[in-house]
């Protein structure tokens, strides 16, 4: 007999399953919604509030998407996906996107069926290490018991590095950050080895975070960003341009404070391209005119994202360094809104 | 009269396979089965959709490319070039260990809480029923992460071994060092001629064996009973420990010492083995106590006062007749419960253990994406390991079951 | 006769001794202090290491429990505060769980709608209460049925539509079974019955309750399942499961006792399977692999993939209790159901059942409280139960850092609902015992 709620619920969702055969933009713009992959926890990056509201820099770009396609950057329904569940997360339609600090690699890339938007963050992985322990170098570490968090090509790297450096290690695979955070502290190993952000961000919470270093070695590169399912490329020109909109809106000066009064018209044909007052940009893109507009207002440019997120003024403290404009020096160069 | 009991022979009516018992069964079985066979040709039709339209395909020869990661608890040699076969392999063993050695402390925890949970001393019961009713009624994953985190807490990291005056120090006269990251013991070193040792034992364990039989017969026949203990101690000891001392000591030990950043030398220990271990076998733990204080509870009181009123003392009482019966109340709910351990190793991903499912489950079919194969794989090896557990445990009930005749 | 005899022995008494007080030492703290801790040398040893133990434990626990913080917005906060108290910030802070409480039994349910959870929850003893205690009126029994759809209007709301429309589906089996019957005879009925439901559900139910609703909106504010979470997820998900699987484990139970060869092999080989595996491999399946088996396009939310993946699992443990159930049943119920000449049917629905469902109830619990259990697993497929959000939580920036205090808030609501379940389930055995003596 209470079978048949099932059977109701079941119903349901097949209809809704009807729907769901259009294009990934059809399907949010009915949904009212967007289906965006975060990860469960990490400082910085997504966690959320008493209230249940998700903040973070990952989070960031799950709202800038729902600003460009909805208008409206509280319209995401967040889906919080481990490192083993995240890939079938997206490939199964169950998100739209997935913002989850995740490396871009060939095999995700080919072998997975996914398509990269672009990188909003370039990190790499780094170690940490009590200050007491005496180490000034990776190569140092002969021997040494490492923490490690599992499902992430971190473990890779970590084999890599030390094997081709001829060195004995002793990982300890630990399934979230904040467990792996509280064996480093108890000295259960001797080294926590994550992406560089990651490492600040834990380190930023340590009653003493003075007492640890992050050593200078960066064993590997990991451009992180989000990722859309292969196929359906007005999708992810969606979510690329959007990526890119919030990069060249800092390049132009463009902030949250700024963008009521530049969207009135400026000099500059770029800004006014990108913001819908010259041109057919959104149109083209299938979204409103005034979508980078929305964008900004929700979330602010890529600086402001950041310096809110992650940057030094947050208890992370992370320096721009590789995530600077490429006129100061960094990695950050979208293509120019032509 | 004659139509009544003679069956119709000539009309076969189609309504016969319903309403005729003889048939009806047969067209229910078939039912079902068609059924069952259409039910599973269309999952795998599905499946096999939903492959081609994700451009995958399923084969097992992921299994053979290089692993690429490493695995810190590993019985057999691998390394990060090994294939991902190999890691999956290294992940069973691990498992297969944790839910032996498991099992093995779950029977004695169990078996201890639950007859001192009958005991007359009534600090003890009740600290015993506060053991049971705390880990029955608290999911096993909290108790996994409890232990692991107690561990990490409160034992010293090995830089405290380090310095003249160390905060802590190496237990056993420096053989045993219990560290946040495991504990280390020493670990045998074999030398020449070592096996004629090894072999000596063995032979003495046969020898136990046989000598336990002899007894038994001789005890039937005259009614005199040996020192069995005694005896069987001396054959367990006395021959290898002599041979040892002929052959001119050839098995060392290897003491755990200090080096570089973490102990060296012995065995290593992991506390994230340690932790399930412990947790998984309290776990379990709990249940067995209360299948075996049920099981004491159902020999009747006159059984136990039949013995005294024959002279038999306690100890022979329990051993000779409330064990045995109370055995045969034990031992099925007790397969499930050994069942649910090593099902519950399964667990072991809370802690970093690395298990099957960490390796062939984990890090393998995150690497490699193929989430079909790995996990039917996965699937395949716990059931033939649980089907193999409940066949053992079948036949030991079958022995100590109630001969009827 | 009596009275010359008392005369003629002097020493005879005539009356009764007055009750004397036990001697000192038999009686009071004492006397229990030595019968039950120090009835020996061996036992008073145990008894004093036993009560050591105990000191050391409230010694080592209770000063880090009683002194902490209620009080405090974030972690450093609330070390701030421990140390200018006492000097030093090795107590607990419990002013994660006064912050954080709401989020950890309700997930992220909209915080204006908590009545609609915990109304769910008080009705669910309504109408579990004529199950569990057999002297309430058989009536409360009809209410007990509805109860599902009840709590799926409460929990997820959305048009009231679609559950009458669910119910509908009952109505018109029964109805069709009952027009079919006199015309097309019983089989035609009986395969009538389940088939017409069937197809209402799978076809009809959806659009019909969209009219209603176009035409009558009636409906109250719908909730995500993704918003679902915390101890309440646990609550759902094992309640779901053990509801549903109740139907399927009798099915299997049956199955399994049967002499039909095929059935028996179909249905051994599932219970086998499903308990052969854990659960983790199972919740996998619901998040990995569930959407490659079924048609293409399909995508239901994950809760009720995992509610469907538990109920299997459930199930297969259920068909063991039912079992059990039916082996404990005397021969001769069976043997006295076919001497009445019942087909094995009514058999079964007269007889057989109501009396095992009944002996299985303690069973029944004890897989619920398992099941219960093992819905902490869900965390390793990205849902956030209480557990899970423990993780969360410590990845806010606030808290970071933080552990036992929220184990231990986890651990403590667990037990309670577990022990409490088990004290009835205990109490039930012993009232089913002796009404069998």
């Amino acid at each position: 007999m209470k079978k048949t709620v099932f059977l109701g619920a079941l119903t349901v969702a097949s209809f809704a399953a009807g729907l769901a055969s259009a294009g990934t933009l059809e399907d949010v713009q009915a949904r009212g919604k967007l289906n965006c992959g975060v990860t469960t926890g990490l400082t910085g990056f997504a966690a959320p509030d008493a209230n249940g509201v998700w903040n973070g820099f990952d989070v960031a770009i799950c709202r800038a998407v729902a600003a460009a396609v909805l208008g409206d950057g509280a319209a995401v329904e967040f889906t919080p996906t481990t490192g083993q569940t995240r890939f079938t997360a997206l490939g199964s339609g169950e998100i739209d996107v997935l913002a989850r600090n995740t490396t871009w690699t060939f095999s995700r890339d080919v072998d997975l069926k996914f398509e990269f938007a672009g990188v909003n963050l370039y990190d790499g992985q780094g170690f940490m290490v009590p200050k007491d322990l005496g180490v000034s170098s990776a190569k140092d570490l002969d021997g040494a018991t490492v923490c490690i968090q599992t499902g992430t090509t971190t473990e890779l790297n970590l084999a890599d590095f030390f094997r081709a450096n001829n060195i004995s290690y002793e990982p300890v695979p630990i399934e979230t950050n904040a467990e792996a955070q509280q064996q480093y502290l108890a000295g259960a190993c001797d080294v926590y080895t994550t992406d560089a952000s990651g490492l600040a961000a834990t380190r930023a919470t340590f009653e003493n975070p003075g007492d640890h270093i992050v050593l200078p070695e960066i064993i590997s590169k990991e451009p992180l960003g989000p990722l859309v399912r292969h196929g359906d490329n007005e999708w992810g020109d969606i979510v690329r341009w959007t990526l890119n909109t919030l990069i060249v809106a800092e390049e132009l000066g463009v902030s949250s404070a700024n963008v009521e009064e530049l969207a009135k018209g400026t000099n500059n044909p770029e800004v006014n391209r990108m913001l819908g007052t010259e041109g057919n940009l959104g149109e083209q893109l299938g979204l409103s005119a005034d979508w980078a507009k929305n964008i900004i207002m929700a979330v602010g440019n890529y600086g402001e994202v950041f310096e809110r997120n992650i940057g030094e003024t947050t208890p992370i403290g992370l320096a721009r360094g590789l995530n600077a404009q490429w006129k100061d020096g960094g990695l950050l160069y979208a293509p120019p809104f032509r | 009269m004659t139509t009544l009991s003679d069956p119709h022979q000539d009309s076969f009516k189609l309504s016969q396979l319903i309403y005729d018992s003889r048939y009806r069964s047969m067209t229910i079985q078939a039912v079902a089965l068609a059924a069952f066979v259409l039910a599973l040709g269309w999952l795998v039709n599905n499946a096999v959709v939903n492959l081609a339209a994700a451009g995958k395909d399923f084969n097992f020869s992921f299994l053979s490319v290089r692993a690429g990661y490493d695995i810190n608890q590993r019985l057999v040699e691998y390394s990060s070039d090994s294939d991902h076969l190999r890691a999956a392999y290294v992940g069973l063993l691990n498992t297969l260990l944790v839910a032996f050695m498991g099992c093995i402390l779950a029977t004695i925890v169990g078996v201890a809480a639950g007859v001192l949970r009958l005991s007359h001393n009534w600090i003890t019961a009740k600290i015993m029923t506060v053991y049971v009713e705390s880990f029955r009624n608290i999911p096993v994953l909290l108790w996994i992460i409890a232990f692991f985190a107690v561990l990490t807490e409160s034992t010293p990291a090995p830089k405290a071994f380090r310095g003249a005056e160390p905060e802590a120090t190496m237990w056993l006269n420096d053989a045993v060092a219990v560290t946040n990251r495991g504990t280390y013991i020493p670990a045998p070193v074999w030398g020449d001629g070592s096996w004629v040792v090894v072999v000596t034992f063995f032979l003495s364990l046969a020898a136990i064996v046989f000598f336990g039989r002899y007894a038994q017969k001789r005890f039937e026949r005259t009614g005199l009973s040996l020192p069995t203990f005694r005896i069987k101690l001396a054959i367990f000891a006395v021959p290898a420990v002599l041979v040892f001392f002929v052959m001119g000591s050839p098995i060392g030990l290897e003491y755990p010492a200090l080096k570089g950043f973490n102990f060296r030398g012995g065995f290593h220990v992991r506390n994230s083995l340690i932790a399930l271990w412990l947790a998984l076998s309290f776990y379990a733990g709990a249940f067995i106590a209360e299948n075996v204080r049920a099981g004491i509870l159902a020999v009747s009181k006159g059984q136990t006062e039949a013995a005294y009123a024959l002279g038999l003392r306690p100890g022979k009482t329990m051993n000779l007749v409330v064990l045995p019966q109370a055995l045969r109340v034990i031992i099925p709910p007790m397969i499930s419960n050994y069942l649910n351990l090593t099902k519950n190793t399964s667990l072991a991903i809370a802690v970093g253990y690395m298990d099957l499912r960490a390796t062939l489950g984990g890090i393998t079919l995150n690497q490699t994406g193929r989430e079909l194969e790995a996990m039917m794989m996965m699937m395949l090896i716990y059931l033939v390991i649980s089907l193999c557990i409940s066949s053992a445990m079948n036949v030991y009930n079958k022995s100590v079951m109630l001969k009827e005749r | 006769m009596t009275n010359s005899a008392s005369h003629d022995h002097a020493y005879v008494r005539d009356e009764m001794l007055s009750e004397m007080a036990p001697p000192p030492g038999e009686t009071g703290l004492v006397h229990w202090l030595r019968d039950n801790m120090f009835s020996s040398v061996s036992n008073g040893l145990l008894t004093l290491v036993a009560l050591y133990a105990i000191y050391a434990m409230l010694a080592a626990v209770l000063p880090w429990m009683v002194l902490g913080v209620w009080n405090a917005g974030s972690l450093s906060e609330c070390r701030e505060i421990l140390a200018a108290k006492y000097g030093d910030t090795d107590y607990a802070c419990w002013a994660v769980l006064s912050e954080r409480w709401k989020q950890l039994l309700f997930g992220f349910y909209p915080q204006d709608l908590y009545w609609r959870p915990v109304l769910a929850l008080v009705l669910l003893f309504v109408a579990l209460a004529p199950l569990l205690f057999d002297h309430l009126p058989r009536k409360l029994l009809i209410f007990s049925a509805l109860y599902p759809f009840v709590m799926y209007l409460l929990v997820w709301g959305g048009s009231v539509w679609v559950p009458l429309s669910v119910i509908a589906g009952f109505a018109i089996g029964y109805f069709a079974s009952k027009i079919i019957t006199p015309v097309a005879g019983g089989l035609a009925g009986t395969i009538a019955l389940f088939l017409a439901p069937v197809i209402w559900w799978l076809f009809l139910a959806g659009p019909i309750a969209g009219l209603f609703e176009d035409i009558i909106p009636l409906s109250i504010e719908a909730v995500k399942s993704k918003t679902i979470g915390g101890f309440m997820i646990s609550i759902v998900i094992g309640l779901s499961g053990i509801a549903l699987s109740l139907p399927i484990g009798v099915v299997l139970a049956l199955g399994r006792q049967s002499d039909l060869l095929i059935v028996k092999s179909i249905c051994v080989g599932f219970i086998e399977f499903i308990r052969g595996v854990p659960l983790i491999t199972l919740l996998f399946t619901a998040s990995l692999l569930l959407q490659y088996f079924l048609p293409k396009g399909t995508n239901f939310d994950i809760v009720l993939r995992v509610i469907i993946m538990v109920t299997l699992f459930a199930s297969a443990y259920m068909a063991e209790v039912i079992r059990g159930g039916l082996a404990a049943l005397p021969r001769g119920q069976y043997e006295a159901a076919d001497a009445l000449g019942l087909t094995y049917w009514q058999a079964q629905k007269l007889i057989i059942m109501p009396q095992a469902l009944k002996i299985s109830i303690p069973g029944i619990v004890n897989t619920f409280i398992g099941l219960f259990k093992d819905t902490t697993l869900v965390i390793f497929i990205g849902i956030f139960d209480i557990l899970g959000l423990t993780g969360a939580i410590r990845a806010s920036t606030e808290w970071n850092g933080i552990y036992w205090e929220l184990f231990i808030f986890v651990a403590v609501v667990f037990w309670v609902c577990c022990f409490s379940m088990s004290q009835y389930s205990q109490w039930l055995e012993r009232k089913l015992r002796t009404d069998h003596v």
